[in-house]
């Protein structure tokens, strides 16, 4: 049978399987493969009304004004610093606390504990943020309340740039932190209780225990996830920062994504905005390819 | 594994327990602190700085509040689109998924990358922008949902359950005559349920928290879901009176509304949260471990 014929029958007898695929891959055509070819209009001047077609082609010049943009460097060092303050701060606090639940004896406590902590995962950034907002505000927020009644000065911490950093970290860990101990405790839970009698006949104290076998158990998980998050490393979150973002810190808050929708929707700079956007996402894509390398290289099973 | 019952590890046991019983307070007090000044009176929050269980319940921050419209209004609104966009999302991420986890379709490798690439690298915010206008969505409700169709993450988990479905499931089925329409919706999804259940849920929160695609495609206040209202409430204060209403002549202190918003914008996840956490770390974890 001829492949032409073999290919008819395999239409013909999955014809209803093709149907089903149709429309998803319509839609991805649609929204994502079609803005990609929108990318396009970063190497023009677009006008709306003239389409990609009939705009004029400036060749590398949105680009040339980027990076010759002081706002680049700020936007750039800006993003570099969230993005290492994260791993600092927020990637060991999962590993931490997946070692103590996995030390909690009653499996009831456990549960508890981990249902508790799960749950900020699951609110908007929206309600993060405005929770923070009704705690911090100088106007009857609770944190200047107790600031105040200790006999110290209320802070402005909504409004000044040097707090915008530990605010965004300690809401991330907030919010993430315990949902991220889910993949940590899988790892532990695959580790030999055998190693666990071992270690106690050589008197081996929790403390060890948790040191030298639980930790070095799961090193291959960490490594991965530490790798993969390099991968990530322009993706800080539009909506937190954004939520976040406001002239009086504009100088430490501005990332990427939130200077494409600055420039971009409420300016118009629909060309100059692609352009940023672009940048981020090839460098993106770059860091993703590389992260991926590198866990291969490492001698796990890469993700992609 | 038998334990150990020295003097060492109960102080251990004690120290690490009651570390991660502050870690939860941590995570909850905030809530607690949000719901109870929620319900306090203007008095009281005037006059007690660390505000948890206020001692005299009132509802008037919410009397208020939806006295206003905009909330009662942006809450439908989020409530109609968490359903129609849950629905709309599982009825096409399910038959994507299970197309592409049949094996001899033509070009499924190519396809199926086709998806996964979208994860790597996409057009961004502006191009995405200007389809959306194109393709006519701009203040409407569907500019909240259509772009958001198919998230790949959970259309792969889904491919990957029905591929560890046994393959005799869709065989018998064939022998009786159905097609694969049928197949699908009678015999595949009924033994899906787990995983359609916890996907359902992760594109309902996602649903339910939409804040980004409502500020870039809705202009008009009135379509906002609820989570504008909130930033519009509490970040910038000053939406409070938008569509200029008042209620009774003393208005109670703007504290206790922004706590009852954040409680309205909140609320339908913290109350169906005990039912569906069993389904959200099991998901969670299939993500994880991945295709």
């Amino acid at each position: 049978m001829s492949g032409t014929a073999r290919m008819m029958r395999n239409l013909a007898r999955n014809k209803w399987i093709y149907l089903m695929i149709l429309p998803g891959l319509v839609y991805i055509i649609i929204y994502k493969y079609i803005p990609m070819y929108g990318l396009l209009i970063s190497f023009q001047n677009y006008k709306p009304y003239r389409g990609i077609s009939g705009s004029d082609w400036v060749g590398l010049a949105h680009f040339e004004r980027l990076f010759n943009s002081p706002d680049f460097w700020m936007i750039f060092s800006n993003t570099l610093i969230l993005f290492v303050l994260q791993l600092i701060f927020y990637f060991p606090v999962p590993i931490i606390l997946a070692l103590m639940l996995n030390e909690v004896r009653s499996v009831v406590y456990q549960r508890t504990i981990q249902s508790i902590i799960y749950l900020p995962h699951f609110m908007s950034w929206v309600v993060v943020v405005s929770i923070s907002y009704v705690m911090l505000t100088m106007d009857g927020g609770i944190i200047n309340g107790l600031i105040e009644s200790l006999g110290y000065e209320k802070m402005n911490f909504l409004l000044s740039p040097e707090w915008f950093r530990p605010m965004y970290i300690i809401q991330v860990i907030w919010r993430e932190a315990g949902w991220g101990t889910i993949v940590f405790l899988a790892a532990i839970a695959a580790v030999d209780p055998q190693l666990y009698e071992a270690a106690k006949m050589d008197g081996a104290n929790r403390l060890r225990q948790m040191w030298h076998i639980t930790l070095p158990a799961i090193r291959n998980v960490i490594v991965i996830l530490l790798i993969l998050k390099i991968g990530d490393i322009l993706e800080l979150g539009f909506e937190h920062v954004y939520l976040l973002l406001n002239a009086t810190n504009r100088e430490v808050a501005e990332i990427f994504d939130t200077y494409v929708y600055v420039t971009g929707i409420q300016q118009g700079q629909y060309s100059y905005s692609t352009a940023v956007g672009f940048f981020k996402g090839f460098v993106g894509l770059i860091m993703v390819i590389f992260a991926n390398w590198l866990a291969k290289k490492y001698g796990e099973e890469g993700i992609y | 594994m038998i334990y150990d019952k020295s003097l060492g590890s109960r102080i251990f046991n004690l120290i690490n327990g009651t570390l991660l019983a502050i870690i939860a307070l941590l995570c909850l007090l905030p809530f607690v602190h949000v719901i109870g000044s929620s319900l306090a009176t203007n008095a009281e929050i005037a006059a007690r700085k660390f505000m948890l269980v206020p001692t005299e319940f009132t509802f008037d921050a919410y009397r208020y509040i939806f006295s206003t419209n905009n909330i009662t209004r942006s809450l439908l609104i989020s409530v109609v689109v968490t359903l129609g966009g849950t629905l709309w999302s599982m009825f096409f991420s399910v038959m994507t998924a299970y197309g592409l986890s049949r094996k001899d379709i033509l070009g499924r490798r190519f396809i199926l990358f086709l998806f996964v690439f979208t994860m790597l690298f996409n057009g961004g915010m502006i191009p995405t922008f200007i389809v959306v206008q194109k393709t006519g969505l701009m203040n409407t409700l569907w500019a909240l949902i259509i772009p958001g169709t198919i998230n790949v993450f959970n259309m792969i988990i889904l491919r990957t359950f029905f591929q560890n479905l046994p393959d005799g499931l869709e065989e018998s089925a064939k022998i009786d005559g159905a097609n694969d329409f049928g197949i699908l919706f009678r015999i595949v999804i009924p033994c899906s349920m787990p995983v359609i259940a916890t996907i359902s849920l992760f594109y309902a929160v996602t649903y339910w928290n939409t804040y980004m695609n409502a500020i870039l495609y809705l202009n008009d206040a009135s379509q906002w879901p609820v989570q504008v209202w909130l930033r519009q409430i509490v970040v910038l204060a000053s939406g409070l009176n938008y569509d200029g209403s008042i209620y009774n002549d003393t208005p109670p202190p703007a504290q206790s509304v922004k706590m009852a918003t954040i409680v309205v914008a909140s609320l339908p996840i913290i109350l169906v949260y005990p039912f569906l956490q069993k389904h959200f770390t099991k998901g969670a974890l299939l993500g994880s471990i991945k295709a």
